[in-house]
C-alpha cells in the first residue's frame, strides 16, 4: 500500500466518433508513395526503376538484412519516382512512387490458397517474411524476426495486444468486430509457429463488444480473451505483459526472454490473409479522426496512400489542421505536411484543431511528483527531464535509468508546469547513443 | 543575402510546399514574433501567414492541470481557517494576513522584474507563501513584521534561488525563523485570550506547558476534557491560522482528496509526534505523556497538512515523503521536550527540508523489472 498504488493516465478516450463505423474501403487511390523505410531495422533495397510497370502484390524492395522488411507495390500501374519523398516518421525517406492505371490488377502467382494447418513452422515464417508483414500496432518491428525467438528462449504464452489505449484510434476495435474470423486463424497460425498452445488477447474494458464477439468466435481453440481495465498505456507491450500474467520483463531485455511473445491483433490479420491466400501487406486499416476532420472513420487504406487524399475520403477538412499525427495523440508523431504516405505502422491519422493543439508555455518542475505516479516503468521522469535540460546525459543513463523509458507519454501529459518531459528525455537518449553509449 | 533570398523565393510560387517551409522555419515555442530560424526539434511550419502546422515531439494530448491550480486550490483550502482566525483574533489579524500576502505577491513581481524574468504573480504561489507565513505570526504584531517576513519569504528564500521549483527552504518558513531571530519578543507576545475556565491568560498552551509544566496547561482550561476542546476548535492562544485545529484538518481532506498532497505525509508526521509524546512527554514516566494535546497544541496540523506536503522542498516519491515526515515528527518532539523553544514545528521542516535532497538521491521509485522474473 505505501509502493506504487497505480500507474498510467485516464484521459479523455475521444472513441465514440469513429468505434460504431464500420470500416470503409477507399478508394483507389491515384499514385502510391511507398518508402522503403516502413520497419525497424535496415531500408529494403528497390528492385524497380523510374518506368517499370508493376501489379498489385509485386515486390518492389527487398529487405535483404537480417532485420528489415519487404515492401510491395499496392496498386498496379507506373513507377514514375524512385526519390526521396516525406516520410512520417524521418522526415525524408527513399520512395517508390507508382501511378495507377485504373485497373488494380493483382501479380501473377500472388494469390493461392493454402491449408496452413499443414505448413511448417519454418515455411510459415518464410511467407510472413515474404509478405513484408511487420507490427502493425506501430512500432513495426518485422514479425517475421519476431517470431524466430532466440534459441535460449523457450515461449509459453502469447500475448494477442487489442488494448488499442491510445485516444481517438478504433482501428483495432472494428478489426476486431468486423474481421474476427481472419483474427482468430491468424492467432492459430502464430500457435503454431511458435508451438504454443496458451494464447491470450488482451482487449481493454471500454471495448466490451469486442471482448465478446472475440470470446464467442474463440470457443473450442484455447485462445483466452481478457478484459483489462482501461488505462494508458495498458497496450505498451511491458504493461500488458504485466496485467495478464503479472511478470516484468527484465530492464534492458525483451518479451521473449520470459517466454512471452506478443503480437499486435492487426498484425494476426495480415498474418492470416499472408498464409492463407498469398496476400503481402498492402493495407491496413486506419482511424482518421480528430476535431478537424469532417467526418471520422476507419478506412482500409492501401500502403502509400498520401494522409490528404486519405482525409479526403473523410470529407476533407472542417477548418484547417493545426496540427496532423500519424498514429495515436500519445504516441504519434506530428507531420509537417499532409502529403506523407500512410506507412505499413500508421494506425490512425489525426487532424487536431487549434483548440486541441493548444499548448501552454512550459515552467520550471515543482516537484509535485504527478510525473513519478503516472510512469509505467517505475521511472523519475521529473530528474530525467532535468538532466535532459543541463544535458547530463551519463547520470541520466546510469542512475535514473533513462534507456528504460518507453515514451508513452504520461509523464508529460499530467504535468501541471507543463514540462515537455518526454522530449528532454528524447534528446538525452539522442545524445546518449551518439556518444555510443548503451 | 539578398541573391539567396531571391533564388529561395523564385520557385515558391511554383512549388510552394516545398520552399515555403525551408524559408519559414519558425520556433514552435517561439513566444512572441518569431525570428526564422531552424530550430533541431520544435518547429512551426508556415504554410501561409496564418495557416501553419504545429510540429511538436508526442504527448500532443495534455491534462487540464497546472500550477496556478493547484496554488489556488490550496489557498482555497486555508480560507476556513483565515476566516476563523479573523472571527477568533479579530480586525488585528485581518490586517497581519493582508499585509503579508499582498506584500508577497508585490515582493515577487518586484524580484521578477527587476531580474527580467516573467512576472507569475497569478500563479498564486506568491500568494500562499505570504499567507502560510502570516499565519504563522502573533495576531498583535506591528504591520512591518509580516512585510518584512515576506520579503525574505520571496526575495531570499524563493528567487534568489532561483524562483518557483528551485528554493531548497520552505521559504514561509524561512520568512518566519528569519523575523524569530530578529524580533524574539514580538515573535513572543500573544493576546489575551480568557479560557473556558475564566482564565485570562496572554501565553500558548505550549508556552504554559514548558514553563509551568503540564497541569498548569489542564488548570487554565478547566479540565482535560475542556482543554481538547478548546484545541480542537482553536479558542485558544497562537499564531493567527494554526489554532483551528478541525478547519485546518478538513482543508487538509480536501487537498488529499484532490490528490494535491499525499496523505502519508500528516499521518506519519502526526503519527509520530503523538507516539514520540506519549512515550516521553509524560511527568510520571515512559509511557505517561498526553499526545492529544501534543498533537492539537501549537503548529503541528498546519505544518503537517501544508508545510511538510509543499512540493517544491520536500522528498518526491512516496517513501522519500514518509522518511521526511518522520524526521519532522522526531525533531519537533526533540524541540518540545528536549530543547528550549516551545514549538518546534518550523524548525523540524527546515531542518528536514535540508536533507530532502539526500533523500531524493538514495529512495528512488521502483522500476519495472526490477523485481524477480516469472
Amino acid at each position: 500500500m505505501l509502493g506504487k498504488i497505480k500507474w498510467g493516465i485516464h484521459p479523455n478516450t475521444h472513441k465514440s466518433p469513429t468505434e460504431s463505423k464500420a470500416i470503409e474501403v477507399n478508394e483507389l487511390p491515384g499514385k502510391v508513395i511507398l518508402p522503403v523505410q516502413q520497419h525497424i531495422g535496415a531500408p529494403a533495397v528497390p528492385i524497380v526503376k523510374k518506368g517499370d510497370l508493376v501489379k498489385k502484390g509485386q515486390l518492389i524492395a527487398e529487405g535483404k538484412a537480417l532485420v528489415s522488411s519487404n515492401v510491395h507495390a499496392t496498386i498496379s500501374g507506373k513507377v514514375v519516382e524512385v526519390s526521396d519523398q516525406p516520410h512520417p516518421v524521418q522526415g525524408k525517406c527513399q520512395a517508390i512512387t507508382i501511378e495507377s492505371d485504373g485497373l488494380d490488377e493483382w501479380a501473377e502467382g500472388i494469390l493461392t490458397e493454402r491449408d496452413w494447418q499443414k505448413l511448417a513452422p519454418a515455411e510459415i515464417v518464410e511467407i510472413i517474411k515474404d509478405a513484408g508483414i511487420v507490427g502493425l500496432g506501430g512500432a513495426t518491428f518485422p514479425t517475421h524476426v519476431k517470431l524466430t525467438p532466440p534459441a535460449d528462449c523457450s515461449i509459453d504464452t502469447l500475448l494477442i495486444n487489442a488494448a488499442e489505449c491510445e485516444p481517438y484510434l478504433t482501428a483495432d476495435h472494428r478489426t476486431m468486430l468486423e474481421y474476427t474470423e481472419r483474427v482468430i486463424t491468424g492467432i492459430q497460425i502464430i500457435r503454431q509457429v511458435l508451438g504454443v498452445r496458451n494464447a491470450i488477447i488482451g482487449i481493454e474494458d471500454n471495448k466490451m463488444d469486442a471482448v465478446k464477439v472475440m470470446s464467442q468466435a474463440a470457443a473450442g481453440t484455447g485462445i483466452k480473451v481478457a478484459a483489462v481495465p482501461t488505462r494508458y498505456p495498458q497496450g505498451a507491450e511491458k504493461t500488458l505483459i504485466k496485467t495478464l500474467l503479472g511478470r516484468e520483463v527484465p530492464s534492458g531485455k525483451i518479451p521473449p526472454s520470459i517466454g512471452i511473445v506478443v503480437q499486435n491483433v492487426g498484425t494476426a490479420v495480415a498474418i492470416c490473409d499472408a498464409v492463407v491466400s498469398g496476400v503481402p501487406l498492402i493495407e491496413r486499416v486506419v482511424t482518421v479522426s480528430g476535431g478537424a476532420i469532417k467526418e471520422p472513420k476507419n478506412l482500409l487504406l492501401r500502403i502509400g496512400t498520401t494522409f490528404a487524399a486519405a482525409i479526403e475520403q473523410c470529407g476533407g477538412l472542417v477548418s484547417p489542421p493545426k496540427k496532423i499525427i500519424m498514429g495515436g495523440p500519445l504516441m504519434g508523431m506530428a507531420q509537417y505536411t499532409a502529403d506523407v504516405p500512410v506507412i505499413k505502422g500508421a494506425s490512425g491519422i489525426l487532424a487536431f484543431t487549434a483548440e486541441e493543439a493548444k499548448d501552454a508555455p512550459e515552467s520550471p518542475c515543482i516537484r509535485c511528483g504527478s510525473c513519478l505516479e503516472a510512469c509505467p516503468m517505475g521511472l523519475n521522469p521529473s530528474m530525467l527531464s532535468i538532466l535532459g535540460e543541463r544535458s547530463f546525459v551519463e547520470e541520466a543513463v546510469n542512475q535514473y535509468h533513462l534507456l528504460d523509458c518507453m515514451e508513452c507519454g504520461c509523464c508529460t501529459y499530467v504535468c501541471p508546469a507543463k514540462r515537455k518531459i518526454i522530449h528532454y528525455i528524447r534528446y538525452s537518449k539522442k545524445m546518449s547513443a551518439q556518444k555510443g553509449g548503451k | 543575402m539578398s541573391d539567396d533570398f531571391q533564388k529561395e523565393a523564385a520557385p515558391n510560387e511554383t512549388e510552394p510546399k516545398e520552399t515555403v517551409k525551408k524559408e519559414a522555419v519558425k520556433k514552435a515555442a517561439a513566444k512572441k514574433e518569431a525570428v526564422p530560424k531552424e530550430d533541431e526539434t520544435k518547429e512551426v511550419v508556415q504554410e501561409e501567414a496564418k495557416d501553419y502546422m504545429i510540429v511538436s515531439s508526442s504527448p500532443h494530448l495534455f491534462d487540464d492541470n497546472s500550477i496556478s491550480k493547484i496554488m489556488w486550490t490550496v489557498n482555497l483550502t486555508l480560507l476556513p481557517a483565515v476566516l476563523f482566525s479573523i472571527y477568533h483574533f479579530g480586525a488585528q489579524a485581518l490586517i497581519t494576513l493582508l499585509a503579508g500576502s499582498l506584500s508577497a505577491v508585490a515582493f515577487e513581481a518586484a524580484a521578477q522584474k527587476i531580474m527580467k524574468r516573467p512576472i507569475t504573480i497569478s500563479d498564486g504561489s506568491a500568494f500562499l507563501c505570504g499567507l502560510l507565513l502570516a499565519m504563522c505570526l502573533p495576531p498583535g504584531v506591528p504591520i512591518f513584521v509580516p512585510i518584512v517576513g515576506s520579503f525574505i519569504a520571496i526575495v531570499v528564500a524563493k528567487h534568489s534561488m532561483g524562483g518557483l521549483g528551485y528554493n531548497i527552504f520552505n521559504p514561509a518558513h524561512i520568512g518566519r525563523a528569519a523575523l524569530m531571530v530578529s524580533w524574539p519578543v514580538l515573535m513572543t507576545s500573544w493576546t489575551s485570550i480568557t479560557t473556558t475556565a475564566d482564565v485570562t491568560t496572554s501565553a500558548t498552551p505550549l508556552n504554559i506547558l514548558k514553563l509551568q509544566g503540564y497541569d498548569a496547561v489542564v488548570n487554565t482550561f478547566g479540565s482535560q476534557t475542556e482543554l481538547y476542546k478548546a484545541l480542537f476548535l482553536g479558542l485558544r492562544n497562537g499564531s493567527i491560522g494554526e489554532t483551528c485545529v478541525v478547519l485546518l484538518v478538513l482543508g487538509g481532506l480536501f487537498l488529499i482528496y484532490k490528490r494535491i498532497i499525499d496523505w502519508v505525509v500528516p499521518v506519519t508526521m502526526i503519527g509520530t509526534v503523538g507516539i514520540l509524546t506519549w512515550m516521553f512527554g509524560g511527568t510520571h514516566g515512559f509511557m505517561s505523556g498526553d499526545p492529544i494535546f501534543h498533537v492539537m497544541a501549537g503548529g503541528l496540523i498546519i505544518g503537517a497538512f501544508f508545510m511538510a506536503t509543499d512540493m517544491v522542498t520536500t522528498p518526491i516519491t512516496r517513501k522519500g515523503k514518509i522518511v521526511f515526515a518522520a524526521g519532522a515528527g522526531i525533531i519537533t518532539v526533540l524541540i518540545r521536550l528536549v530543547g528550549g523553544y516551545p514549538e518546534g514545528v518550523c524548525y523540524s521542516i527546515l531542518l528536514m527540508n535540508c536533507v530532502t535532497p539526500l533523500i531524493d538521491r538514495y529512495i528512488q521509485p521502483t522500476l519495472y523489472g526490477k523485481g524477480e522474473i516469472g
